[in-house]
């Protein structure tokens, strides 16, 4: 057992900062940097996913003949750290990261052609149609129904927190083709544009005021059942794919780290009597307890990353990650809300708005802390909230 | 000992509670996506009720009441998240005034009991953990006057205000109580420069800069640079006025939960029957439990003068932000999706915490205030 990082390694990550280094936009930069979200603005982040898609660099955990970049595990984690750490806006997941992964491993041929090569390059902005109003946490219960009709498929109901709806072209959605039996054994993964007649969308304002959200509605929206992939009624098992394609899951730890300096740095300026918050005994016991923290989440990712290296299915540790990470991370917008004070009640979302040109008021690196702490509220409920990953531990895990 | 209100408080409670029954809605909130003019027509109306009197002298036209009554006009108020300055006008505006010179009472409280005057309280500052000692803000004595010099931050009603009382370092270092001293100043006055802005929670604020600002002796409240006694004793009634009406908004985020619970389904039953959810909305409930006991306690100690009267208000605030923070969080969360909107209540009363927490010092602040005054 050891740390040593090998030559080849060093080498990499050099050839990742020197290309970050040449080829991020001023524009790209500054919307990475006014990020509160997991979802950057989405001008610019696809201007990113354009740079990099050039470079064949947008989606290295794809097959190689798919588009993928053929990395190592480590290097796609090294390459991962690397753009959080340049603060680049995070790729919108939709296509790449959940449409992409279905699509490689349950798609047809003529599915993959059509679709991935659009994915890679942003010409198809994808959409996921999974929530429902009755079903969340118990996703399996969603009613959202898809009738046979000839050759297509006839679609009633109606999906919501669905991330960017309203910039969407497609949409990935699982139907209920089936409404007999168990719940999971009758669903089905379906891919349709989002201008088809009788789809309306509704836009959802969120706690920060922004618009993420959307609530989808569907009235008689017909389509294609060569738009199925997968079996009917077998839908479900091609959305459990996605969990074994991106095993162990997102790693949390590098950006967490990012932000802890940030903190660090806007504690070093706020006064106390007795001079600055970053010596003061009560604040740094606060950072070194999250510090301790994703210290502790940043080696438990690199054990999962060690296991996947060798071959290992980590399993049922990527819920442990997704508890880990996210309250981590809201733990550090808590802690940067409350290293700044007053300061952060300033409520200036304009600000944020990528190419304004809004006076801040107050400092600077303020502006993006209250939106972030609450917009991160969202993180323990979306994605299987932390309550079913907690309960997937105590059942796949421990048995119980 | 007697926790029970009196008939008049009870009067006041009822008048309250009616006023929030036919006044909040969270429509009126969503409203506040842009700086608000003053709500000219509720302040009118809190005039008319008597509700600006509450803590004035009868001599100056008030009702002579005090933080007990303001604990319990708050408290109701909070409930309907009602964004009137009253805080900021009355509580510490008043409080402030109370202290002034018989001219400056005369100019300005009959207009404020009319609803015709607005008060802001100048106090924090950027990059400046908020205590009353850390204040650095140079006021330079020159003969007579005093000339303003730097900046104001995150004024609470700072651009509504006529009439500003500003908090100023007239002698020795941040970290002495002694050098300070307060001001009334005309929020118009040459050399004052207001940038408004939203704050969190719908409300609005100010930064105010100060260049140059020639202040005379008759504006100023207490004696020159010994004004912290005064300062201290008003902040500890805002603090306390901020505790009653957030203790409201706690009361509202653990109902709405729980009535969430009961009816939000999932695995074919209301979420509320999963002991996991159980367990923690009965922990809100106690956090909440808490929070009133520490109100009761504080505001009492203060009314009757007890010893232990100010550590007993920083510990209220310190378990203010503590329990809104868990309060509203776990609201968020039992709610899921839902919480995350503009929609339903939760959000804008987790904000108004999370605004509230940080305002005057935050829980950290106020903690360390405890240990300092044992």
């Amino acid at each position: 057992m050891d740390l040593r990082v090998p030559e080849q390694e060093k080498a990499f990550r050099e050839e990742v900062r020197t290309f970050l280094e040449e080829s991020l936009t001023p524009e790209i930069r500054e919307a990475g940097k006014m990020v509160t979200s997991v979802f950057a603005p989405v001008k610019e982040a696809m201007a990113w996913q354009k740079i990099l898609n050039d470079k064949g660099w947008a989606a290295p955990h794809w097959p190689k003949e798919h588009g993928g970049t053929g990395w190592s595990v480590t290097q796609r984690a090294i390459f991962a750290e690397e753009l959080v750490r340049a603060e680049t806006p995070p790729l919108v997941p939709m296509g790449l990261h959940m449409c992409g992964p279905c699509l490689i491993g349950c798609g047809t041929e003529e599915q993959q052609k059509e679709y991935l090569p659009k994915i890679l390059n942003g010409e198809h902005f994808w959409c996921q149609g999974y929530s429902e109003p009755g079903s969340g946490s118990d996703l399996a219960s969603l009613k959202t129904f898809a009738e046979k009709d000839g050759d297509d498929y006839i679609i009633n109901g109606t999906k919501i927190w669905t991330t960017y709806a309203h910039y969407a072209k497609k949409m990935f959605a699982l139907v209920r083709t089936n409404k007999d039996g168990k719940p999971q054994q009758g669903i089905t993964f379906l891919l349709l544009d989002m201008d088809l007649p009788g789809i309306s969308i509704e836009p959802i304002v969120g706690l920060d005021e922004v618009t993420e959200q959307c609530q989808v509605f569907f009235d008689n929206v017909r389509v294609p059942q060569s738009n199925r992939v997968g079996a009917e009624n077998d839908g479900w098992t091609v959305a459990k794919y996605l969990l074994t394609f991106e095993r162990g899951g997102q790693e949390y730890a590098p950006g967490l780290n990012v932000q802890l300096e940030k903190i660090r740095l806007m504690a070093e300026k706020q006064q106390t009597v007795h001079g600055p918050m970053s010596k003061d005994p009560v604040w740094q016991h606060k950072f070194a307890s999250v510090e301790a923290d994703v210290l502790a989440l940043e080696f438990t990712e690199m054990r999962i990353k060690s296991a996947l290296s060798s071959g290992k299915d980590p399993g049922a540790l990527s819920s442990m990650t997704k508890i880990l990470g996210t309250e981590l991370l809201q733990k550090v917008t808590e802690l940067r809300i409350e290293t700044l004070g007053a300061q952060a009640a300033i409520w200036q979302p304009q600000a944020l708005v990528p190419g304004n040109e809004q006076p801040v008021i107050g400092p600077e690196y303020a502006v993006t802390a209250m939106p972030h702490y609450l917009n991160s509220r969202a993180c323990s409920i979306y994605g299987g909230s932390n309550e079913v990953q907690r309960g997937i531990i105590a059942k796949a895990v421990l048995g119980l | 000992m007697n926790f029970q209100l009196s008939e008049e408080q009870q009067m006041l409670a009822d008048s309250a509670k009616r006023f929030v029954r036919d006044n909040h809605d969270v429509e009126k909130h969503r409203q506040n996506k842009k700086l608000m003019p003053l709500d000219e027509a509720t302040w009118g109306q809190f005039a008319e009720l008597g509700w600006l009197a509450v803590p004035f002298a009868e001599e100056h036209g008030g009702l002579g009441m005090g933080p007990l009554e303001t604990m319990v006009l708050l408290q109701e108020l909070g409930e309907g998240l009602i964004m009137a300055p009253y805080i900021a006008t009355v509580v510490l505006g008043g409080g402030f005034l109370r202290h002034g010179s018989e001219a400056q009472q005369a100019e300005t409280i009959p207009s404020l009991l009319e609803g015709g005057l607005q008060l802001a309280f100048a106090a924090e500052e950027y990059e400046r953990v908020f205590t009353l000692e850390n204040t650095a803000m140079k006021g330079e004595v020159q003969g007579g006057d005093v000339v303003l010099n730097g900046t104001k931050a995150c004024v609470l009603n700072g651009d509504h205000a006529d009439q500003l009382i500003v908090l100023a370092r007239t002698a020795g270092q941040p970290g002495d109580k002694d050098g300070l001293s307060l001001f009334l100043v005309d929020a118009n006055a040459e050399g004052v420069e207001r940038t408004p802005h939203r704050t969190v929670d719908g409300r609005q604020g100010a930064e105010i800069r100060f260049s140059n600002v020639k202040v005379a002796e008759a504006a100023r409240i207490g004696e020159l640079n010994q004004a912290y006694d005064i300062a201290k004793s008003v902040l500890l009634e805002g603090l306390l006025a901020l505790s009653a009406e957030c203790t409201g908004s706690l009361t509202v985020l653990l109902n709405d939960t729980v009535e969430y619970s009961k009816t939000r389904k999932q695995f074919g039953l209301p979420i509320g029957k999963f002991q996991a959810l159980q367990f923690r909305m009965a922990d809100m409930f106690i956090a909440m439990e808490q929070t009133k006991s520490l109100l009761m306690a504080a505001t009492m100690k203060l009314v009757e003068g007890h010893d232990d009267a100010a550590k007993a208000v920083h510990a209220m605030k310190a378990q203010l932000g503590r329990a809104g923070r868990k309060i509203g969080q776990e609201a968020i969360q039992i709610h899921g999706g839902m919480g995350m909107t503009d929609e339903l209540n939760v959000g804008h009363f987790v904000k108004r915490l999370s605004a509230v927490d940080g305002v005057f010092g935050n829980a950290d602040v106020h903690l360390m205030e405890i240990a300092r005054s044992a």
